[in-house]
């Protein structure tokens, strides 16, 4: 599945659409695809502080439990109720499915992530295809 | 692959079918009246619940099941035959170390003296189980090098719980309780967990090529701040840090402690010695090294050894010789952590993990653990030119393949255990360590057999063989046992966790549904 070229996206397989002050988060197709069926998120609270390269959740598969990593830092300001009672929405549509909606704090933060397809040549580096 | 004739289909040679009893639930079977007891008349005044407990007496009690003896008794037997366990068959749960359990260890934790003891007996009356107590801390301090020991930890997690405890009392002793404990990408999950239960934040140290610790990363990471690092070693892929020294002391320049999660400890059971490497706290895991019952409840038993700065903070009670020559529990400890379980820890697991020990005296254990590594060694062998070998580093007592060559044809690690069920065999551990995408981690123990091995092998070469020529056969395995593929992702996502339906009303419910077909 192509990464959508709008996105910005971190090496902890979470993607980040930006629209002004407001961070859309999710995780990548790639990181469903290595996860597994998703049986439960763990999102955080809104108003909670999320650091960039810090933890903010856990998404539960049949296989394991794996942290969340922050692409930027910030307050959130939503979070989408809908995973709760369906987690596969990632599995059908990982790169629509959004976890959390962040107000950044520092904007500039997300050019540091990797682009499109920077991201696309990490995943295959990182899978030796 | 051959166009003309059927795709192939492998033989397994350790199973065949044979019939099992189907067996309905306790509640399903029941009928109204029945009982596998019959008590004497009473010969004490009756007394009113209600009256004795108010409020709290429960008027409805529920509905249980209602069987005969012999209803019950073939219940349990019949759900009994379609278990599988390490007594019918090599159980290669890579990780878990699943051997097997000797008999003499049970017979032994059946003598009378031992398997009556009760905790509240007086000091007096309980030498004996002290001893067994004192001896089993003897040597397992010896085996590891350590200093110290409790046995009270009754799992391996609660021992990484109780020996980071250990870690934060010593470091609070000198001021400062620190903030992050490092751990490797290639860890059992339970060391993230232990060290964020303990107030403190996980790092993660990424592995190099060969899958071991990366030094030069790790000399980066380590500073002032730093509680401890958890290590498995050797690691999970069945690795020895070769550079363990190096490790430790980069952590004790820093005044950091390196603890090690002995899961893997039956690799280095009379070789070598952790104390001796550097580490300064680590757990064991007796259902596993030391031939305790491990699954179905165990129970399991997590001592934590410890060098000697560790000491004034072990959970009490701690057993000490008196100047009267008994041994006695010592609570007057002020440094200590506290207690981590009821009494003294899980006794019967010490009484058989002794009886192992002493059994096999020095010369046995080094020699069962040259036997787990040889069997690994055997395996990956008569297997690596079929499944793909992530790391190339020299294997301990376990081997992790990987599921990519099988995956182009679309069958992954959990496809080809499933497989493996078909073929009269526990399944390998799946999809761990996480650093390896798609593992096979394999772990046979010393316990198998050349033949048992063998047996093994030709499954696996012959389920390879499917794979390439008949995938489907795969993809919809196991074919032979009761059910076959479970939901378990709506298990997971839509758990029930009651059962909720009707006992049976009448004994005989005619069952209407269709007859299997043959």
């Amino acid at each position: 599945m192509a990464y959508p070229a709008n996105y910005r996206y971190t090496r902890e397989h979470e993607w980040i659409e930006v629209d002004g002050k407001t961070g859309t988060v999710g995780i990548t197709d790639y990181a469903q695809n290595s996860l597994g069926d998703i049986v439960f998120v763990d999102a955080p609270k809104v108003g909670a502080t999320v650091k960039k390269g810090e933890v903010f959740g856990s998404v539960e598969s049949v296989k394991a439990v794996s942290d969340l990593y922050a692409p930027v830092s910030g307050t959130v300001i939503e979070v989408n109720e809908e995973l709760a009672s369906s987690p596969e929405k990632i599995n059908t549509d990982a790169h629509k499915a959004w976890i959390m909606k962040v107000e950044l704090s520092d904007p500039a933060e997300a050019d540091s992530l990797l682009s499109a397809a920077d991201y696309d040549k990490f995943v295959a580096e990182e899978t030796g295809h | 692959m051959a166009t003309t004739e059927k795709p192939f289909v492998g033989t397994p040679r350790k199973v065949t079918e044979h019939l099992t009893q189907n067996e309905k639930l306790s509640f399903e079977i029941s009928s109204p009246g029945k009982k596998a007891y019959k008590l004497p008349p009473l010969d004490v005044p009756e007394v009113d619940p209600s009256e004795l407990l108010g409020e709290a007496a429960r008027e409805n009690t529920g509905t249980l099941p209602e069987l005969s003896e012999i209803e019950i008794i073939r219940h349990f037997t019949r759900l009994s035959t379609w278990n599988y366990a390490i007594d019918l068959g090599m159980y290669p749960l890579g990780s878990c170390t699943m051997k097997y359990n000797p008999r003499v260890n049970e017979l032994v934790s059946r003598l009378e003296g031992i398997a009556e003891a009760h905790p509240y007996q007086p000091e007096s009356l309980s030498q004996g189980s002290l001893q067994i107590v004192k001896l089993l801390q003897d040597c397992l301090i010896e085996i590891t090098g350590m200093d110290t020991i409790t046995l009270q930890p009754a799992a391996g997690a609660h021992g990484e719980f109780t020996g980071i405890l250990l870690a934060r009392a010593y470091h609070n002793s000198k001021g400062n309780p620190r903030k992050n404990i490092i751990i490797p990408d290639s860890a059992h999950g339970t060391n993230p967990a232990t060290a964020a239960v303990c107030g403190y934040q996980v790092i993660n140290l990424k592995s190099n090529a060969q899958g071991g610790i990366d030094v030069a990363a790790l000399e980066q990471l380590v500073n002032e701040d730093t509680a401890a690092l958890m290590l498995t070693n050797p690691s999970t892929i069945g690795v020895f840090e070769n550079q363990i020294h190096k490790i430790a002391d980069i952590l004790h320049a820093k005044g950091a402690l390196l603890y090690m999660d002995g899961a893997n400890m039956n690799a280095l059971c009379g070789k070598t010695r952790p104390g001796d490497f550097g580490v300064d706290v680590m757990h064991l895991n007796l259902h596993k090294t030391f031939s305790t019952p491990h699954g179905g409840g165990g129970p399991g038993s997590g001592p934590v050894a410890c060098k000697k700065i560790l000491e004034p903070f072990l959970p009490i009670p701690v057993v000490e010789e008196g100047s009267d020559g008994q041994l006695h529990w010592n609570y007057d400890r002020p440094e200590s952590v506290g207690r981590v379980r009821a009494f003294y820890g899980n006794f019967g697991m010490f009484v058989r993990a002794l009886a192992y020990t002493l059994a096999n005296g020095p010369d046995g254990l080094r020699q069962t653990t040259e036997d787990a590594v040889l069997n690994a060694n055997y395996l990956r062998k008569k297997l690596e030119d079929v499944y793909d070998l992530p790391y190339n580093t020299p294997s301990m007592h376990e081997v992790v393949f990987s599921d990519r060559r099988q995956v182009k044809n679309g069958i992954k690690t959990g496809d080809l255990a499933k497989r493996l069920i078909d073929y009269g065999f526990h399944p390998y551990t799946t999809s761990f360590p996480l650093i390896v995408p798609g593992a096979l981690m394999i772990e046979p123990t010393e316990s198998e057999s050349r033949e048992e091995l063998d047996l093994f092998v030709d499954a696996m070469r012959q389920i390879a063989r499917e794979a390439e020529e008949n995938p489907e056969l795969i993809l919809n395995a196991p074919h032979s046992t009761r059910v076959s593929r479970l939901d378990e992702t709506t298990a997971a996502r839509k758990p029930v966790l009651r059962w909720k339906g009707h006992p049976a009303s009448t004994p005989l419910t005619p069952d209407n549904s269709p007859a299997k077909e043959w």
